[in-house]
């Protein structure tokens, strides 16, 4: 952590402990499916994946960035972010289990306010990488509301 | 085999009405159990929520089938979101506009050539405001994906 963050008025939260998601269902792949309008048959029905050469069907990589956006907006805020960018590495199969952390790149003044760049992961059991991301968010003021009060216009 | 004559192609603005309820939805989804999003009465949607745009955007308005990738050899290689100030509210009206902006090609590390396509959609608040920018970026492998694993 650079001095610099320690004197001025906002401050990056430390990242939360890493997040374990699973053993992961077709239940969470269909469910957002459903939510996000992507109907893909890949990703829930069974003959068409193996018509398709995969064993069964797979995740949705925008399901598994969406557990990185969950982790986070719990981290730094869901007003705050101003940029996400993921990267779709490996396939996500039923019955993986997930682990999504993060890391603090850098800290920085851009526009009158203090923002952090972080650095997102999505990991398979296996240790293979299904998701690399990264994002930029204001930084939360510590003397504003916490999370609870967000959004309450 | 994408088509590089697709750069430029632009779809006709659509509507996409940010709802509470379908923030809901697609919050927990996510698994998320932030109250920014599930209690708020005007929660601003999570970071990768505007690719519900599915439920929105379809014939003239969606340009990304004149990119012609090989359904068989797609797959979604990147997707970006930029916010200009917190993302879109429940209640928020926009009007969104999605163009194919590149197609370049770059050598895979196992041989072969990959095609990469990019389309980007602006959305924009009542007031015209440019509120958010999405990218997302396909990929046509060599190989059927099946293959690569």
């Amino acid at each position: 952590m650079s001095g610099d963050g320690v004197t001025t008025p906002g401050s990056v939260p430390a990242p939360p402990a890493p997040w374990v998601v699973g053993p992961v269902t077709r239940t969470d792949f269909v469910r957002y499916q459903g939510a996000s309008g992507d109907m893909n048959p890949i990703h829930h029905d069974e003959e068409f994946a193996r018509a398709a050469g995969f064993p069964t069907p797979f995740s949705v990589g925008m399901w598994q960035a969406g557990l990185l956006g969950t982790y986070a907006t719990d981290w730094l805020g869901a007003e705050n972010v101003r940029n996400f960018r993921v990267r779709f590495l490996e396939q996500v199969w039923p019955g993986d289990t997930l682990t999504c952390h993060g890391e603090v790149l850098r800290e920085y003044e851009q526009d009158g306010e203090r923002r952090v760049d972080v650095r997102l992961t999505c990991s398979r059991q296996t240790g293979g990488t299904a998701v690399t991301g990264w994002a930029t968010f204001v930084v939360p003021d510590p003397a504003g509301p916490g999370r609870e009060a967000t959004g309450v216009a | 085999m994408a088509n590089p004559d697709a750069v430029g192609t632009r779809g006709t603005p659509f509507r996409m009405d940010v709802e509470r309820g379908k923030i809901r939805e697609f919050a927990r989804a996510v698994r998320s159990t932030n109250p920014a999003y599930l209690d708020a009465e005007r929660p601003v949607v999570p970071p990768t929520f505007l690719t519900t745009t599915f439920f929105w955007q379809s014939g003239d308005a969606d340009p990304w089938p004149a990119v012609e990738l090989d359904p068989q050899r797609g797959l979604h290689a990147e997707q970006e979101y930029t916010f200009f100030g917190p993302p879109p509210r429940a209640g928020t009206r926009l009007t969104c506009q999605s163009h194919i902006s590149e197609i370049y090609t770059k050598q895979g590390r196992r041989g072969g050539e990959l095609t990469f396509a990019v389309m980007v959609t602006e959305f924009r608040d009542e007031t015209g405001r440019l509120v958010a920018r999405s990218r997302l970026t396909g990929v046509e492998t060599a190989r059927p994906p099946a293959e690569e694993s």
